[in-house]
């Protein structure tokens, strides 16, 4: 491993530099640069880079991991989006997933920011309180609770009985399983609420004040002056909470046994990537769908740039 | 790159140190009916957003019939029994799963720090060709699917005969793989006073020294954000030691937690819960330790979750 030994070599490197001749102190300083870089630069040739044109070039082939990889040509490709009903419904799964739990979310997140914007003592426990799920939201004893929560004799269940309705078994159900995992996502809504916390610390009093002073009502000053200033947040959480959503896979995983059940109903893309790469050793094809998976995020991330040019207000622009 | 357009810039700019909270106001003077109104308000959604865990540690201190039997949270009475019969349920035991865990976490932790630190100083403070373009790279991979690298990086660690260890988890922290952090870091040094490095460099210390010894002191709040962050992720990581690791002894706590639910009968709930809990217990003893810290570094950076 390369890394102990950077630092001593950049120590050494760096010791001329004392001389103060600006073109040697340049490049001694360009070396310097490229010598405290050099665990990412392996990193990034060895796991990343290398990594990424080897998918590229398998995902044109039939791999097993034992044998020699095969050229197939498009197949991988033509096979997913033709002759593959549970990879089209993997998509349909996760695009359902990322368009139900982002906005949600998202929306979550806002209102309770808005609800906490105030001073009240123990604010810092509630804020706490309400950011604690996000933090343990990837782990795989949430995920069991979830699973035991939404059971069919599950506390949730049992709620709903004492208000007179009877719940389905939403984790066996294949029409409910899906929306149980939607709402662990929006149980997760710490990390944008934090966020918009702070954006609305930023917000000066005097724009606020001034438009109360002008006769807006608490709506009218969230809707007028709050909101728009909080634009570049939004779309920031919206951004990064869409690139994430894409890539869940624990809850999936967890609540379903490993199988995307009941009926592929929460047959994640990346669960079904899993399933192809190390349950059936198609290493081949899940590099494929590891590479659709990459299109998608970059169409999702590419579209919400360019919607943003409508809604998203920037102060020094205007 | 993409991401440097949506980040908060205002925010970072304004706070430059993640570490340091927005200032609290004095709280204003309110009637007391709507101030005690507040608090109802907050403490019902407290109440309601951490129902599930709470659900989750009343159920692991009742007997086995009664965790079903009705929604409530609190307890009808304390019994313990379930915790002693968890942790000794498989073969390994939860000891070993926690001590897996601590081991990986530790490499863990350790790789980000040294090389993610290494690489945010070049980035924040050393001049050097293509900086900016290498910058660009940097950021394109924290936005990267780790699915596109995942296969081929199994390929090449099974080549090195590396599945079935640690060794998968903790180097690839230690050639700064993680650049998520590089940008965090990055983000922290910018805010720190040139002269302060300068004045060493100024002063016959090297570049390395100028890190060391003046950087790294300032720098420890947002390394500390690192190393809990990681910490925190590498923990609850399941893909990772699901691929690489197949020896029982060798299990971290998420393998370990899973394998009790495939072991065990519907009869042992009250196990589960509790193992559950415990396996929770590391985050939230880190989370009330660096609450603060965590929480601002969220609002500056954006850290996702």
């Amino acid at each position: 491993m390369s890394v102990p030994t950077a630092p001593a070599a950049a120590a050494r490197a760096t010791r001329p530099a004392r001389r103060p001749r600006p073109p040697a102190r340049a490049r001694s300083e360009a070396r310097a640069g490229y010598l405290f870089l050099l665990p990412w630069f392996v990193g990034l040739a060895a796991l990343v880079i290398g990594p990424m044109a080897a998918s590229a070039y398998l995902s044109f082939t039939s791999y097993d991991l034992f044998n020699d990889p095969v050229w197939v040509g498009f197949d991988n490709y033509r096979t997913m989006f033709t002759d593959d009903p549970r990879h089209l419904q993997s998509l349909r799964v996760t695009f359902t997933y990322v368009l139900a739990s982002v906005p949600l979310r998202l929306a979550v997140a806002l209102g309770l920011a808005v609800l906490m914007n105030r001073t009240l003592r123990g604010m810092s426990f509630y804020r706490a309180a309400l950011y604690l799920p996000s933090l343990l939201g990837g782990s795989v004893a949430i995920a069991i609770l979830w699973r035991q929560l939404f059971g069919g004799e599950g506390a949730i269940n049992q709620i709903l009985a004492f208000l007179g309705i009877s719940g389905p078994n939403w984790i066996a159900s294949p029409s409910t399983s899906l929306l149980t995992l939607i709402v662990l996502a929006v149980w997760q809504f710490g990390s944008p609420m934090v966020i918009f916390l702070a954006g609305l610390r930023q917000i000066p009093a005097e724009l606020l004040e001034a438009a109360r002073v002008d006769g807006a009502g608490t709506v009218r000053r969230f809707a007028s002056v709050t909101l728009p200033l909080l634009t570049p947040l939004v779309f920031f959480n919206l951004v990064m909470q869409t690139i994430v959503a894409f890539q869940a896979f624990t809850p999936s995983f967890i609540i379903s046994n490993g199988t995307g059940g009941p009926v592929d109903s929460t047959l994640f893309y990346t669960l079904y990537l899993y399933i192809k790469g190390f349950g059936e050793f198609e290493m081949g094809y899940a590099s494929a769908m590891a590479w659709v998976l990459v299109a998608i995020i970059a169409t999702f991330t590419a579209i919400n740039f360019l919607g943003a040019r409508r809604w998203v207000h920037y102060a020094d622009e205007s | 790159m993409a991401t440097t357009a949506p980040t908060p810039a205002h925010l970072t700019r304004a706070t430059p140190s993640p570490a340091v909270p927005p200032a609290r106001r004095r709280p204003a003077r309110r009637a007391p009916l709507a101030t005690f109104a507040w608090h109802g308000l907050m403490l019902l959604l407290c109440v309601a957003t951490l129902y599930p865990l709470l659900w989750m540690a009343r159920s692991s201190v009742v007997p086995e019939e009664e965790i079903f039997a009705s929604p409530t949270i609190v307890p009808s009475g304390v019994d313990l029994a379930s915790y002693p019969a968890g942790w000794n349920a498989n073969p390994p035991g939860f000891g070993t799963f926690l001590t897996n865990s601590f081991l990986i976490c530790a490499g863990a932790v350790a790789g980000n720090l040294i090389a993610c630190t290494l690489a945010a100083y070049a980035f924040a403070r050393l001049r050097f060709p293509l900086k900016k373009v290498w910058f660009a790279v940097m950021l394109g991979t924290v936005m990267l699917p780790g699915h596109v690298t995942l296969i081929p990086q199994y390929a090449l660690f099974s080549a090195v005969g590396w599945v079935g260890t640690y060794l998968p988890l903790i180097v690839p922290k230690f050639l700064a793989t993680d650049a998520f952090f590089i940008f965090l870091l990055v983000q922290f040094m910018r805010g720190i006073p040139r002269e302060l490095d300068e004045a060493a460099e100024i002063d016959g210390a090297g570049r390395w020294r100028a890190f060391r010894s003046v950087m790294l002191p300032l720098t420890v709040p947002a390394l500390a954000t690192t190393a809990v962050f990681t910490f925190i992720w590498t923990y609850e990581d399941f893909l990772g030691p699901l691929i690489y690791l197949s020896d029982l002894n060798d299990y971290p706590v998420p393998l370990g937690l899973r394998m009790f639910v495939n072991a065990m009968g519907q009869s042992s709930y009250g196990q589960l819960f509790a193992m559950s809990l415990v396996s929770l217990l590391p985050v939230f003893v880190f989370f009330l330790l660096f609450q603060r810290k965590l929480i601002a570094g969220i609002a500056t950076t954006g850290l996702k979750g």
